[in-house]
């Protein structure tokens, strides 16, 4: 199993997110930098989330927001190491359309459960493969440190 | 003209998170990135050619789809454009 290096400060910041948007979806980019071991997260950016249609149950962020976030890990000599979002009062587990909608390949996919306003499990998933045809998602252990 | 390239197709550019090309038009800068860097062609483009539905195309700060000309805009060597997969889901 692969593993993502988290700070405190950040592992806390999403969590944090969560609850503060519940019982809406939150939403934001991870920012870090790769070595062979691995993703490590040094700072997560909160972003809006555009689906206010279905917020509860449905995130999205808009590419010019990504855009800007890029360019500010960029300018630190980081890369959007991957994204994380909530699952209010259900599992922090992907679901089909987290699947359907990851096209970050080589990516990390945190999700947080937010159980009645409370963050519960945080999990890491990596995008895996090389093509959308071959794309699943495994899971990573999240190290703190 | 300089292409930013996104995490996931870094891998496509021998590492590389910017490209310098040589083009008139956003059309032709795509182009000339695929022929320098041919893996990246079908992560970017369908089979029938046209430009993946989750990626954005930015140049400068306009998304092309939202440009008169789109894809045959206009582009200076100053210009940069940026390549952004979209990020949706939910549960």
């Amino acid at each position: 199993m692969s593993t993502v290096s988290l700070t405190p400060a950040v592992y806390a910041e999403i969590r944090t997110h969560g609850e503060d948007t519940y019982p809406h979806e939150c939403c934001g980019a991870l920012i870090g930098a790769q070595s062979t071991e691995g993703w490590a997260i040094h700072a997560s950016v909160r972003a809006g989330n555009t689906r206010t249609d279905s917020a509860h149950n449905r995130y999205q962020i808009s590419p010019i927001e990504l855009l800007k976030i890029e360019r500010k890990a960029r300018a630190k000599g980081l890369s959007i190491a991957g994204f994380y979002h909530s699952h209010p009062d259900h599992p922090a587990q992907w679901s089909q359309t987290d699947f359907e909608e990851a096209h970050w390949l080589g990516c990390v996919y945190i999700i947080t459960a937010v159980e009645h306003g409370h963050a519960a499990a945080t999990n890491s998933f990596f995008l895996a493969g090389t093509s959308e045809d071959e794309k699943h998602f495994e899971p990573q252990q999240i190290v703190i440190g | 003209m300089t292409i930013f390239i996104p995490t996931p197709l870094r891998g496509y550019t021998g590492g590389k998170e910017a490209v310098d090309v040589q083009a008139s038009t956003v059309s032709e800068a795509l182009d000339q990135l695929t022929t320098n860097f041919a893996d990246l062609r079908k992560h970017l483009f369908t089979p029938e050619g046209k430009v993946r539905a989750f990626v954005n195309l930015y140049l400068n700060d306009e998304d092309v789809r939202y440009l008169p000309a789109k894809e045959a805009s206009e582009v200076k060597p100053t210009d940069t454009l940026s390549i952004i997969p979209s990020i949706a889901g939910g549960r």
